[in-house]
């Protein structure tokens, strides 16, 4: 039995599963997702300890993107409801101090980008200079393919992780994305790490993978070794190619996340977006028991989540520590 | 209270697809992660920015 193997392989070795296994436990039966979750649980509290990440995150520049991301409200290439926003610095300072008052460590600044132009780096530069001078918060940021000299500027600036998502499996990417390749997204997570900044790398369960390519996700996130992994589950939006597909199941979305925390012991696996669709009050509870250890608070780019106090009050109401700003430099 | 009619005089267009609002369903139309997407008065796509902790929709043309 696979829950056994890996009990003995990642709860006490901390060896995470490899490809094959994780299939296995992606294909387990909705009878055996509870002792999956609660495994998942104890590898969590083993190899990451009880306190949870949390972040806040706003978009500096929403829609008009020129790439084709089939889930994305952002593209300019679809008829979604989305206009073409920029955020000027006094709201994003704004923004991160709610963020910090929330008790959030983390505040990612992000772009509806193929990659950053000079004018997108002039804001970034400058609403990363404003927010450091005002609000006691890590920065991170978002903003798609990376130049090796944007890179280094970044880092110059103190971003002190930074975001890209393979989105989905290499076998599966052209499905979702044409105008971009899932390398030159891996070629930006090494930039990233090779630079210094911690490397956020997530993807988005339900844009049509079979079990087996999520499962090839798991092993490919296990080969980058990414600090963080935000899972997502599609939430679907009007006007995109993926208008249509049905949302994750809650017992597939909560079997995904024991076999992430499966094959990743030791990553900081975040809630993102998607969750209040596919899982709920009482899903969001059981993915905290069942190997998260990260949530993002409050809203997302395009969509509104959950009220940060709910979440808070979950965490307490779980005895699970808020991470605190001190743990996380 | 308003009438329907008094209604769709103020609102004659849903703010979650941008269609009149009269004629036709409108059931499906944003959800609860949404946040109006179009004008009710005009029908133009909103200026939206989702904050962390809140949100602004604003229409270019109308007050």
């Amino acid at each position: 039995m696979i829950l056994d193997i890996a009990r003995e392989q990642v709860l006490e070795r901390g060896v995470g599963l490899d490809e094959a296994q994780t299939l296995e436990v992606l294909r387990l039966g909705d009878d055996h997702v509870d002792a999956a979750l609660e495994l998942a649980h104890e590898v969590r509290m083993r190899w990451c300890g009880p306190e949870v990440e949390v972040e806040g995150i706003v978009s500096i520049k929403t829609g008009g993107c020129p790439e084709d991301c089939h889930f994305c409200s952002q593209s300019g290439r679809f008829e979604t409801p989305v206009r073409a926003v920029r955020l000027d610095i006094p709201s994003l300072v704004e923004a991160a101090r709610q963020t910090a008052a929330t008790g959030a460590t983390e505040f990612c600044i992000v772009a509806a980008v193929r990659g950053p132009d000079e004018r997108l780096m002039a804001q970034v530069r400058e609403g990363v200079a404003a927010i450091t001078a005002a609000v006691e918060i890590n920065v991170a940021c978002s903003l798609g393919i990376l130049t090796r000299e944007q890179g280094v500027e970044l880092a110059e600036l103190g971003v002190h992780r930074y975001n890209h998502n393979l989105e989905t499996a290499r076998s599966h990417f052209g499905h979702v994305v044409t105008t971009h390749t899932w390398e030159e997204r891996w070629e930006t997570l090494q930039l990233v790490r090779e630079l210094g900044m911690e490397v956020c790398c997530g993807g988005i369960i339900g844009m049509g993978e079979t079990l087996a390519q999520r499962a090839e996700l798991a092993a490919q996130f296990a080969a980058l070794d990414p600090d963080e992994v935000p899972l997502n589950f599609l939430d679907p939006r009007p006007g995109t190619p993926f208008a249509d597909l049905e949302p994750v199941p809650a017992q597939d979305a909560l079997r995904t996340i024991a076999a992430f925390r499966l094959a990743l012991p030791r990553t900081i696996l975040r809630f993102a977006g998607g969750r209040e669709l596919t899982l709920g009050d009482l899903g969001a509870r059981q993915g905290m028991v069942g190997g998260i250890n990260a949530v993002i608070v409050g809203n997302y780019l395009t969509t509104l989540g959950r009220d940060p106090q709910e979440d808070l009050d979950l965490l307490a109401s779980l005895s699970m520590p808020v991470k605190e700003l001190s743990k996380t430099l | 209270m308003i009438t329907e009619a008094q209604r769709l005089a103020l609102a004659p267009y849903c703010d979650g697809c941008g269609r009149p609002a009269a004629v036709v369903a409108h059931a499906h139309c944003g959800g609860a992660t949404d946040t109006p997407r179009y004008c009710a008065r005009c029908g133009r796509k909103l200026a939206v920015q989702i904050l962390p902790t809140g949100y602004t929709a604003r229409c270019v043309r109308c007050p």
